[in-house]
């Protein structure tokens, strides 16, 4: 595939965002999803899981909007966030998303731990569990409505990608933190996560087509196999011997959550490839016009019959 | 919105957040005719003096004579210095100028052709679109970019945080962070000069009219005609770019008139705002987020305590 292009020249930018938002990228969703397990945990009775999911999403929660304020040019604005909602804007969604379910995690967490706001977490505890489930998507379809196409192209596939992302976190920091006699729902989330993340980001690169390039190769390629590689292994040591060892279980928590980080990460750094080389920016544009899908924004016929010179010609402007 | 500008018209904008009833005005823009321009950089100087931009100096690039390399956070208008070996009808022995003449290139005025080598010089300047359906700011959550009331897009630099989503979100690569002030900027179209029935500094040192001012309206008139004249004197290859409401961002406020594919200057050929699929993914992450729900009831309830 080879394009014409401006000196070789990046056609849009690449974004400015830095290492803190894959980070958000796992930790807003191990807070999302960890609160849904918290929640269901103990309507099913089982308290000692569900404390840990509390705690698991509080942690989430809490560094969730600190990584963000501190990826902001101008972090004294962060609460500028605040000043409107804004459907067309998922940051502008997400934000108030954010707010709300890290609130509620909060007021949750503390009743689990230390007994407080007996009353306020009868609500407090299913309002986040249900905001936990856009918090754990709403960042997918964030990177979806922007013009870079590996992310924009794959915006009916991301959201699932990174819900199945936000399952595996939420899984895999309970089946760490929790001892093994009580972590069987974690492990069944756990290892339910690494499989769906694994189908659904690889069914999203094939959908991609060309698009999907970034993945095949540079650092998308390489955060993509060590997602692999962790959740493999850490599959495998849940399934096995977790259910037995504290220490095993410990392991497969960390190198599940490992494998659920670099696998946001590979998403992050493919999004840079893709809008850094014009071969996907303008490739795919000029092949949909050439098919006679699109019409593109460049028309050659005037739509006057005749031209008159004094409206015409730059030397009759004022 | 404008009373007069019937919605067929496609000059009308999404005034989002508000209206700004009796006192909207025309839709301003630009008619950028990269027909005529010498690429003397007149409009980036002036741009960085009124606009008080710092400095960019980013080295010697050795891509023709543009050391300016995009539009960023310090670069509102960009001068690009395309150099093509043309393939026209030559014919052996011919002198690039003969050709020219040939094809009426001189006497429709188009300053693009240099004689002796073979060299075909483009020249275009290139500025913020101030898109009809524009993406940096319907993604904004601060509100920080607006629509004026001439139905331009300016950055409000006391609210800006730095968030950086209309970053990628254009589909034009005009919006960047600045380095140590760590907001994001871009051409306003001279929002300060307009508020004072002045031109935007930039169309007003252009020294050969490539860049046109006006009401969009007026603009798009002017531009079609100059189309159908070099498409007169043979100019084949000549088009406009953003001139239309059919495109993916239903057109722009900055337009231009090109000699060449817009890729070749580093433009998008088929640029597309993404809000315009915000429904499908919206759908997508809410189907995702219940399709999480039900994961996380099946494996709690699905099995042992």
């Amino acid at each position: 595939m080879s394009v014409t292009s401006y000196h070789g020249q990046a056609v849009i930018k690449e974004p400015i965002w830095t290492w803190e938002i894959p980070c958000y990228f796992y930790t807003g969703g191990l807070a999302g999803a960890s609160a849904g397990l918290a929640c269901l945990a103990e309507l099913r009775g089982n308290d000692v899981l569900a404390r840990r999911a509390w705690a698991a999403a509080l942690a989430g929660g809490a560094v969730s909007p600190l990584l963000l304020s501190s990826d902001l040019g101008r972090p004294l604005r962060a609460l500028n966030m605040f000043r409107m909602f804004k459907v067309t804007s998922p940051m502008s969604v997400g934000s108030w998303i954010l707010l709300g379910s890290g609130n509620a995690i909060g007021v949750a967490a503390a009743n689990a731990w230390l007994g407080w706001f007996p009353r306020l977490a009868k609500v407090a505890r299913p309002v986040a569990a249900l905001l936990g489930l856009p918090l754990s998507t709403y960042t997918a379809a964030l990177i979806a409505n922007t013009a870079v196409p590996v992310w924009h192209e794959a915006r009916r596939e991301l959201p699932l990608v990174f819900g199945s992302g936000a399952a595996l976190s939420a899984g895999a920091a309970a089946i760490a933190l929790t001892p093994p006699r009580d972590a069987a729902p974690a492990r069944r989330l756990a290892l339910a996560g690494a499989v769906l993340e694994t189908t659904t980001k690889r069914m999203m690169e094939r959908r991609l087509g060309e698009h999907g390039d970034p993945y095949k190769q540079g650092q998308g390629a390489t955060y993509g196999h060590i997602a692999h590689a962790c959740l493999g292994l850490g599959a495998l040591l849940a399934a096995r011997r977790a259910s037995s060892s504290r220490a095993a279980a410990i392991a497969a928590g960390a190198l599940l959550s490992a494998g659920a980080l670099s696998a946001r990460w590979s998403v992050f750094r493919a999004g840079f490839q893709s809008a850094a080389d014009p071969k996907y920016v303008v490739g795919p544009q000029r092949e949909a016009i050439d098919r006679g899908q699109r019409s593109g924004a460049a028309r050659r016929a005037s739509r006057v019959a005749q031209p008159d010179p004094a409206i015409g010609s730059p030397a009759t402007v004022s | 919105m404008r009373p007069e500008a019937s919605a067929a018209s496609g000059l009308e904008t999404h005034a989002w957040p508000g209206s700004y009833g009796d006192r909207a005005k025309p839709r301003m823009g630009f008619f950028t005719d990269t027909s005529v321009c010498i690429g003397c950089k007149a409009c980036e100087v002036a741009c960085k003096e009124w606009n008080q931009i710092p400095m960019s100096i980013q080295g010697f690039t050795g891509n023709s004579y543009d050391n300016t390399i995009d539009l960023g956070a310090n670069s509102w208008r960009h001068v690009a210095f395309v150099e093509q070996r043309v393939s026209t009808d030559a014919r052996e022995g011919d002198t690039f100028a003969e050709i020219a003449a040939r094809n009426g290139a001189i006497d429709a005025g188009v300053q693009t052709y240099q004689e002796g080598d073979g060299i075909r010089w483009l020249m275009a300047s290139d500025v913020c679109k101030h898109c009809t359906d524009a993406a940096c700011l319907e993604v904004c959550p601060t509100g920080a970019l607006f629509r004026t009331e001439y139905e331009t897009v300016v950055v409000q630099e006391d609210v800006c945080n730095g968030c950086g989503y209309c970053v990628p979100a254009c589909p034009f690569g005009v919006l960047d962070q600045r380095e140590d002030d760590g907001r994001v900027w871009k051409c306003t179209l001279c929002y300060d000069r307009l508020k004072d029935d002045k031109e935007p500094a930039c169309a007003q040192a252009c020294p050969t009219n490539s860049i046109q001012f006006g009401e969009l309206a007026e603009l798009r008139q002017r531009a079609e005609h100059r189309l159908a004249q070099l498409a007169e004197a043979g100019q084949e290859k000549a088009r406009l770019y953003l001139a239309d409401e059919d495109d993916g961002i239903h057109g722009a406020g900055a337009f231009f008139l090109l000699l060449d594919e817009p890729e070749v200057y580093g433009l998008p050929p088929d640029p597309v705002d993404t809000v315009r699929d915000l429904k499908e993914i919206w759908a997508a992450a809410g189907v995702a987020a219940a399709a999480l729900g039900a994961a996380l009831a099946a494996t709690v309830f699905g099995g042992s305590r």
